[in-house]
């Protein structure tokens, strides 16, 4: 089932490591993401990224050149944080690696201690560094190794209990972030998210160049994680040592790992976390769209009944849709992920037991390439997943619907809810309409009433 | 503004009129500095890229292919094979044990997979560490496939962008002189440099038509395998914007005795001299082709005119900042900002040489900001101390503008319109008309407190 031995890879199904950590370490407030390695890396990665948020993203580099690759980079690594802040003045700076750094193996935590004595009389930002070789992992490895690095360098003592709740939500979008924020407020639970990118990678038009945008998770809130009455981080295909798992081993604050709450059941599990940590009820506001959303999956269940989807993308994202979609009757007939060795199938068939008609063909570690040779015999009525599919839905001539990043070839892909009762209706809604829209194009008549 | 530029920076920068211009360029970017450059392998990538029924393979890890997966616009007539990512996506054994089998088996399958007419294969940085043999492979799977593979010496931290354009010219260069070349015309050329960004070749190629002359090959817009083969039979060589392919040109000069011509598409004057020079050349051998020239230019000019005219109305002594990636092609956008009455206060680019900068210092306008090699805080520092209304840039730079209430024209690899040629022109010119003259700037936060504070 799952892919043959690569020997290349055509129109990838993932990105590299550093692109997921240089997001994450956007998501802290005062923070610049710093790629240790050539300027490259750095510059081809804000420009992906830039094309999805259209905010500016700076990523800072130390650049290394042809002696540096030979010699080590520790003086550019060094020299670069020190023009970082004089620059940025920046509260925390996130150092990731890149496979050139990492294959000349220059050991980035001593260059950092080094750093700190040389530096200790400046005023020092926080430096929390990753690691993240691409050739070993995708760009969520890099999204939650970088989360797991600025709670453990950050969260280094038992704050006092508070009980707030963590959240680890993933890479989900901007208001994806809001949504969630605003879902604990009304629990009237204080929260910790981490990273918050909700402003930081959609923020305001502005009177000036702000060198860092403000918004982000703040550090002091990081650092007073292990006072937290519980951890919340979703995801079913997550490495086995993430942030909450931290948390929970250094400071026994108790983590509970549940899939991204996409669609109805896994929002359920959700509130239900929320209802435990919190000690209230739902809020009625959230009964009720709990209910519109249950009252939206019957008044359209005949549009999308039997409809057949290839989904694809980031390996949590994937099991999330495959659970919405199981529910609204779609079948799922492929899932797709770059990643490798997450448990993607499992994870798939855990959330769309009970539900779902069929079980999919689960392809890991695959690429466009894969995806669209074993997709093309299928023969699908929709496409799920990120803009790069595009291509594809072009050439079978069905929608696609865009989720998830990166959306490069769309208006306001960091604004697309997915989580909670309300992004699952506004994901019904487009799915039905697309399958609405694509009836009505194909008709000779073209029903005006559908 | 002065603590926006680092101390080691200062020297980068320019303003005209103000003392001798004494422009350092051609630097490592500063390690820190959030540099607007990409790499090596950038350069050779965006060179190479619209050879459409070549194979690109990208030997590293995943992400050097994956960003460079069809961002250009570069159209093609025929094959797409150029729209594809094609990578080794190297793993952790490959980088301990090295590459060169897997690439040699990617080689292998994608080449049965796809009958590409020659491959190209890029080393990225990691591929120079772990010091694979490229030539080895490419030279035994050229002969195990029979068709050319190429590599493409561009790992990324060995320089700028300019080392990779000439990775690629020399990658080229194999191609050269091994195509039969005994029909080609007298009149002919070679189309080097031109992307073929939103079909632009296509505009260019039908002037050379209407003049009579040959194209032979397009380097590398809408390129094929074959042309570049053939391309040393063209009577002359024009080199367009900033030179991304000269090195080419040069060799084929030495080579071949094939002479060239630097020219550009972009902007009135420059199209209509670049034909004009090409009329000249050929005028011995066909001594009508300086009529039909300018019979074609006065034609187009007679469409295009009017229509500026009335955009001129509204952008009269509007200013533009713009950052370019060679500076040659901001020769041309200066002028063509004068024919729409608006006045350029500042050029940036990120790979000038140092005559670049003095050509852009005599042709710009006292006061104008000159830099090289600019990051996000100096460009929103320069857009501001002018107060511009334009900006000129790429994708990385748009936002940095649009945060600002700045309107903003896409001029790089990625856009999708077609700025060259006359018809181009009017493109350009409706592209900053709309963007200039739209109602949203008064909301822009910066903007409205200017209003306020006016009234
Ligand atoms: S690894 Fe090297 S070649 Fe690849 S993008 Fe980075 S700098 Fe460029
Ligand atoms: S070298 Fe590694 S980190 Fe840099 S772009 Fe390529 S895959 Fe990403």
């Amino acid at each position: 089932m799952s892919s043959k031995n690569y020997t290349s890879t055509t129109n990838a199904c993932k990105l590299c490591t550093p692109l997921g950590a240089s997001l994450a370490f956007r998501g802290v407030e005062g923070a610049i993401p710093f790629l240790h390695g050539s300027q490259g890396c750095a510059t081809y990665m804000r420009r992906y990224i830039i094309s999805h948020y259209r905010e500016p993203v700076d990523i800072a580099s130390s650049a290394l050149g042809e002696k540096h690759a030979i010699y080590g980079g520790a003086a550019n690594l060094k020299k670069g944080i020190l023009n970082v802040m004089k620059k940025y003045e920046p509260e925390l700076v996130g150092v990731a690696t890149t496979c050139l750094t990492e294959t000349i193996g220059d050991n980035v935590p001593m260059y950092l201690k080094e750093f700190h004595d040389e530096f200790g009389d400046l005023e020092l930002p926080e430096i929390v560094e990753v690691s993240t070789p691409s050739y070993n992992g995708t760009h969520t490895d890099g999204w939650h190794g970088a989360v797991r690095s600025l709670v453990e360098q950050l969260c280094t003592e038992k704050a006092e209990y508070d009980g707030s709740v963590n959240i680890l939500p993933n890479m989900v979008s901007c208001e994806d972030v809001r949504h969630l924020r605003d879902i604990c407020d009304r629990f009237g639970l204080k929260s910790t998210i981490l990273p918050d990118i909700s402003d930081t990678l959609d923020g305001p038009a502005l009177e000036d160049y702000v060198k860092i945008p403000s918004g982000g998770t703040p550090i002091e809130s990081i650092k007073k994680m292990s006072g937290a009455a519980a951890t919340i981080e979703f995801g079913r295909c997550l490495p086995g040592a993430t942030g909450g798992t931290s948390l929970q081993k250094a400071f026994n604050v108790p983590n509970h790992r549940i899939g991204l709450p996409i669609g109805l059941r896994e929002t359920d599990n959700f509130f239900d976390k929320l209802e435990a940590i919190s000690g209230i009820d739902t809020p009625v506001s959230y009964e009720r769209e709990r209910g519109r959303l249950i009252d939206a999956y019957v008044d359209g269940h005949k549009y999308v009944f039997g409809k057949r989807a290839v989904v694809y993308g980031e390996e949590d994202l994937v099991t999330g849709l495959c659970s919405f979609l199981a529910e609204i009757g779609v079948d799922v007939i492929l899932a797709g992920t770059g990643a490798k060795n997450r448990g993607l199938g499992k994870a798939i068939k855990d959330v769309t037991k009970g539900v779902a008609r069929n079980e999919p063909e689960i392809h890991e570690g695959v690429d466009f390439h894969d995806i669209a040779e074993r997709a093309g015999e299928l023969q699908p009525d929709l496409l799920i997943g990120h803009s790069k599919g595009y291509k594809y839905a072009k050439a079978w001539n069905i929608p696609l619907i865009r989720i998830g990043f990166p959306v490069h070839d769309r208006f306001g892909g960091q604004r697309i809810l997915h989580l909670g009762y309300k992004g699952a209706l506004s994901l019904f809604d487009q799915i039905v309409n697309a399958v609405l829209e694509k009836k009505q194009a194909d008709s000779q008549i073209g029903y005006g009433y559908m | 503004m002065t603590d926006t530029i680092l101390d080691e920076r200062k020297d980068q920068i320019h303003r005209t009129g103000e003392g001798a211009l004494d422009m350092a360029c051609n630097r490592e970017s500063l390690a820190g500095a959030v540099s607007q450059r990409a790499c090596v392998f950038c350069g050779s990538r965006v060179v190479l890229y619209p050879i459409a029924d070549a194979l690109h393979l990208v030997h590293g890890p995943i992400g050097c292919a994956v960003y460079t997966w069809d961002i250009r616009g570069a159209l093609s007539s025929g094959p797409e094979l150029h729209r594809s990512s094609f990578s080794t996506d190297l793993q952790e054994m490959d980088v301990i044990f090295g590459g060169e089998k897997k690439l040699e088996a990617a080689l292998d399958e994608l080449i049965d997979r796809h009958s590409p007419k020659a491959a190209f294969v890029y080393s990225t940085c990691i591929v120079g560490i772990i010091g694979d043999d490229l030539e080895a492979v490419c030279r035994k799977m050229t002969e195990k496939k029979g068709i050319p593979v190429l590599p493409v010496q561009s790992e990324g931290f060995k320089g700028s962008k300019r080392e990779g354009y000439l990775a690629a010219c020399k990658a080229m260069f194999k191609l050269v002189g091994t195509e039969d070349t005994s029909d080609i015309s007298p009149l002919s050329v070679n189309i080097l440099g031109d992307f073929n960004l939103a079909g632009e070749i296509w505009i260019i190629r039908e002037y050379f038509r209407k003049m009579g002359v040959e194209v032979v090959a397009n380097i590398t817009g809408d390129g094929r395998v074959k042309d570049i083969g053939r391309s040393h039979g063209a009577a002359l060589n024009l080199v367009q914007c900033s030179g991304a392919t000269l090195d080419l040109a040069k060799m084929i000069e030495e080579e071949y005795g094939k002479p060239y011509m630097r020219v550009s598409y972009l902007g009135i004057e420059d199209m209509a001299d670049s034909l004009y020079q090409v009329a000249d050349f050929f005028k011995d051998v066909d001594p009508d082709i300086v009529k039909r020239t300018e019979e074609l230019v006065r034609d187009e000019l007679s469409k295009l005119m009017p229509e500026l005219a009335v955009m001129r109305k509204d952008l009269e002594g509007k200013k533009v900042a713009m950052y370019v990636g060679g500076s040659f092609k901001a020769f041309s956008l200066l002028k063509a900002f004068r024919h729409l009455g608006m006045k350029v206060v500042m050029v940036g680019s990120q790979t000038g040489t140092p005559e670049d900068y003095a050509e852009l210092e005599r042709i710009s306008d006292p006061g104008t900001i000159l830099v090289d090699d600019a990051n996000p805080l100096e460009l929103s520092a320069f857009i501001k101390e002018k107060d511009v209304d334009i900006f000129v840039g790429g994708v990385k730079e748009r936002p940095i503008a649009f945060k600002l209430g700045v309107g903003f024209c896409d001029h790089n690899h990625e856009r999708k319109e077609a700025l060259e040629g006359f018809v181009g022109m009017l493109n350009f010119a409706r592209e900053i008309h709309s963007s200039a003259m739209s109602p949203v700037w008064q909301f822009a936060p910066r903007r409205a407190k200017r209003r306020k504070e006016k009234s």
